[in-house]
């Protein structure tokens, strides 16, 4: 449809194709990545820093799970068990899951919108290098005394009367350093995505995974100042004398639990709408189907954000709270699963009739729905603030969240992981190594964290570094860590994946998958001005437009031994040599 | 081919251990309870929110898992290019909504029982009409709870305010209660916040330095039929440092003779303490004057 519309003459409108003429040679060496501001260049920083900090969590995990393996362990001293929980959950929250989603939102915001950077690329810089400092103050405080109040860090525990030392300190620092460096992202995101998209491409034709990040910047903007503020009250009532928290001087510690849940509940959804968002990039090109109810999708999107900003107290439902409120937020809570049930019966439509193509990248998303589903469905009965008196702080919560966080929004970073490694690297990752990983990683996570329920039912609090042999806390607890090992075994595959793909992978081309959205519009690795035409974008599957105007064009009389077009300009700008 | 059924096999294999490995044990599927009403009134409400869930995640999951298998890419097949339908849209957003809605329902049903203690046995300890608590007859025995790091200590008294319980009877770590007695608890903190609770008594309450949490239990009359009561286990559930995981409760119910016996007792026991240091004191006092 869209070259008859283009060509009203005789003259035959030009193919859409990759052009990079004006490139020049990128520039080599680390102190090209330090002083870069390209936003590529920048995306692989976050991802690779962030991929490590996840090992350095996951590492922290296994010691936890060792410690818990079997009753009444001995294998680490309480301090040292603190510590680790506190440095595991601060590290895959603030280090890994919130800003993984800016490394992809950094790579692909601007691909994908049809941009050639972000609006201020220097602040881009500015928001990674920040984030590298808020991890090197945190990770450093391993040399002298680790906080060890949880990554909540409640008062009074966190004050100086019950934890002297650095630790907490080094905390609140990460918490400032990693929420300046998102919010000045966030700002960055919401610009570049109100302003630079390509002719054509209105609000109703934005991928779905640059709805998510427009909306994980809108909430970052909303929750951390209220962080910040929370942690430098805490800052002064630990060093400079003032009592914000301290019932014993007019203070209150239920202040620091409403500050720190207005940002924390917020920030779970910080965490897992971008990976909504790659999963509704994924499904449709895996099912060769547009994604069904597009404008559903978004809109849920934007509700959840709304709803996810009124809930934080039902993480408070123990506390000393009028029923009222309890009720208030049990209510808030049920509402926010309409969108989320909203978004998976959408995935699952699109999965419908479909023709699905089992790539590693599909088996993570679908995973994703399968696993995620269920964290959902926890999430309903600790909603119930009467059951959440029972489950509230027991292992069935550190299995909720798992299932959300770790069921949901890795297994969507998996997914967007494969899907995307060959626009950013030009080489296809290996899919049997791929789809080893997934089945590891699905049945390790489901190992180690199906179990959890039961244990904390049976009266297992979350955060204690030994547990006595009663009931069936033992074998619980062995299946569990059992399942650790196998979730890890799983990610250790993937991570030489990576590594083996980078000098040995297939070429990848620039459009393997045949996907939807612009980025695939463009030479992989893209070009430092990523394209010289942006094409004109006619709806939200804008490639699927290019296809069908190359093939109206040239009748489909292209000769398979010569490159397409589209191929074609992939090899002008590179000369045809491949790395 | 193979492989992939190998590992179909294997995962229906380890699910299938996962979910029988349970039903083999007692009460894996929902919270404990049996100790006292309003932990049976939780388990109850707990076991009807998995119903629902149950047919909820079935459904879901099996749509889920018929479409991958059946709609897998083959030869020839073509994708349908659907891009919604409002009905079914609004349909499931319904949906969802209602089953939300039974459930908050159930929720405001069940919630008074929950909340709100009832009054005492007729067999119960008989109390004098002092307290002002909860239960509709205005009569219960109240403890409080006061957490510190890293143990419980309890104040038999109906005022919980420092200075107002001096010489009221109290314990650490074991609470001694008399069965078919409603028993109120006034929670606090004197340092960091801890949480109250006993699995099979009913939820958990924070104990927050500055802030007075309230919970009640009801142990039924058969815990206290043999000498000695029954032992509910507890313990702290929010992190109050290093040893968080030591501050282990636990709950004697027993019958009302006996817990009159061991109150007695225990006002002789910390009398007879208290005699013990102040001649203790006294001793001190005249040796540190006569050796100045």
């Amino acid at each position: 449809m869209a070259a008859t519309v283009e060509a009203p003459t005789t003259t035959v409108a030009p193919l859409p194709q990759v052009v990079a003429h004006r490139v020049e040679p990128a520039p080599t060496g680390w102190t090209s990545w330090v002083t870069t501001t390209d936003h590529k260049r920048i995306g692989i920083m976050y991802l690779v820093l962030t991929f490590g900090f996840f090992i350095l969590g996951g590492v922290e995990a296994l010691l936890i799970r060792l410690q818990l393996a079997v009753p009444n362990n001995d294998l680490l001293t309480p301090q040292t068990y603190n510590e680790l929980f506190t440095m595991h959950g601060t590290t895959m929250i603030f280090l890994f899951v919130v800003p993984v989603m800016a490394g992809f939102g950094n790579y692909f915001v601007p691909l994908m919108i049809g941009a050639r950077d972000m609006a201020f690329p220097k602040l881009n810089a500015l928001s990674f290098w920040l984030l590298a400092a808020g991890g090197l103050v945190f990770y450093a405080s391993i040399f002298f005394s680790p906080p060890e109040c949880g990554w909540t860090c409640y008062s009074p525990l966190s004050d100086t009367d019950y934890l002297p030392s650095g630790g907490v300190d080094a905390w609140i620092f990460l918490i400032h350093l990693t929420g300046l460096s998102s919010l000045v992202g966030a700002i960055n995101f919401y610009a570049t995505i109100a302003n630079m998209r390509a002719p054509g491409m209105g609000w109703g034709r934005l991928p779905l995974f640059v709805w998510a990040i427009l909306t994980y910047a809108v909430l970052l903007i909303l929750a951390l100042p209220v962080i910040a503020a929370a942690v430098t009250l805490l800052l002064t009532d630990r060093h400079f004398g003032t009592h914000f928290y301290d019932p014993t001087n007019g203070g209150s510690p239920l202040l620091w639990q409403h500050l720190f849940w207005f940002f924390g509940h917020p920030e779970v959804y910080i965490m897992v709408l971008p990976g909504f968002g790659i999963i509704s990039e994924v499904l449709p090109v895996f099912a060769r189907k547009p994604i069904f109810g597009y404008k559903a999708i978004a809109a849920a999107t934007l509700v959840i954000a709304f709803l996810g900003l009124l809930v934080w107290a039902h993480h408070m439902f123990t506390t000393p709270s009028p029923s009222l409120v309890l009720i208030f937020f049990m209510m808030s809570s049920f509402l926010i699963a309409v969108p989320t049930g909203v978004k998976i019966f959408n995935w699952i439509a699109t999965l419908w009739r479909g023709t699905i193509e089992y790539t590693t990248s599909l088996l993570f998303a679908v995973g994703f729905i399968g696993t995620f589903l269920i964290g959902g469905i926890t999430g309903i009965f600790v909603a119930v603030f009467p059951v959440d008196w029972q489950l509230h702080d027991t292992y069935f919560i550190v299995a909720h969240f798992h299932y959300v966080l770790m069921g949901g929004a890795v297994f969507a970073i998996f997914a967007g992981l494969y899907y995307w490694f060959p626009k950013m690297s030009g080489r296809m990752l290996g899919e049997g190594l791929g789809k080893t990983s997934f089945w590891l990683m699905l049945i390790g996570f489901h190992t180690t964290f199906l179990v959890q329920h039961s244990a904390g039912m049976e009266g297992m609090p979350r955060r204690i570094y030994e547990y006595s042999d009663i009931q069936d806390l033992a074998i619980l607890n062995l299946i569990s860590t059992i399942g650790a090992f196998i979730l890890g075994l799983g990610i250790l595959v993937t991570a030489i994946n990576v590594l083996v793909s980078l000098k040995k992978g297939p070429i990848a081309g620039p459009d393997p998958w045949k996907g939807n959205t612009l980025e695939w519009f463009t030479t992989s690795p893209p070009p430092v001005n990523n394209f010289d035409a942006v094409p004109r974008i006619r709806s939200v599957e804008p490639m699927k437009d290019i296809r069908r105007q190359v093939l109206a064009q040239t009748g489909g009389n292209v000769d398979p031994s010569s490159p397409t077009p589209v191929e074609a300009g992939r090899l002008a700008a590179h000369g045809g040599d491949e790395h | 081919m193979t492989s992939r059924r190998l590992l179909l096999t294997l995962l229906v294999v380890v699910t299938g251990a996962l979910v029988l490995a349970p039903i083999a044990s007692a009460d894996l599927w929902s919270p404990e309870s049996g100790g006292s009403p309003n932990a049976d009134d939780i388990d109850w409400l707990y076991k009807f929110v998995f119903a629902v869930a149950i047919i909820v995640f079935v459904g879901v999951e099996g749509v889920l898992l018929y479409s991958v298998f059946k709609f897998k890419a083959r030869k020839g097949a073509v994708a349908a290019q659907i891009r919604g339908n409002t009905r079914l849209e609004i349909g499931w957003t319904v949906g969802a909504a209602v089953i939300l809605v039974i459930l908050a329902t159930l929720t405001f049903v069940k919630l008074d029982d929950i909340r709100n203690p009832p009054d005492s046995g007729p067999d119960g300890l008989q109390l004098a009409d002092t307290s002002r608590r909860l239960p509709p007859n205005g009569k219960s025995l109240n403890i409080c709870v006061n957490g510190q790091q890293y143990i419980w200590r309890y104040t038999y008294a109906d005022d919980c305010r420092t200075g107002k319980n001096l010489g009221a009877p109290f314990a650490y770590e074991e609470m001694v209660v008399p069965v078919n007695t409603t028993v109120t608890l006034d929670i606090g903190s004197q340092d960091v916040a801890h949480s109250w609770w006993i699995p099979k008594l009913g939820g958990k309450f924070d104990a927050i330095p500055g802030y007075t949490n309230h919970t009640w239990f009801k142990v039924p009359g058969k815990f206290g039929l043999k000498p000695g009561g029954t032992v509910f286990f507890g313990q702290c559930a929010e992190l109050c440092g290093r040893n968080h995981a030591n501050m282990t409760a636990r709950v004697r119910a027993v019958s009302v003779d006996e817990y009159q016996r061991w109150l007695e007792q225990r006002k002789t026991d910390i009398k007879a303490a208290e005699e013990a240091a102040a001649a203790e004191r006294k001793k001190l006092d005249s040796s540190t004057t006569q050796t100045p």
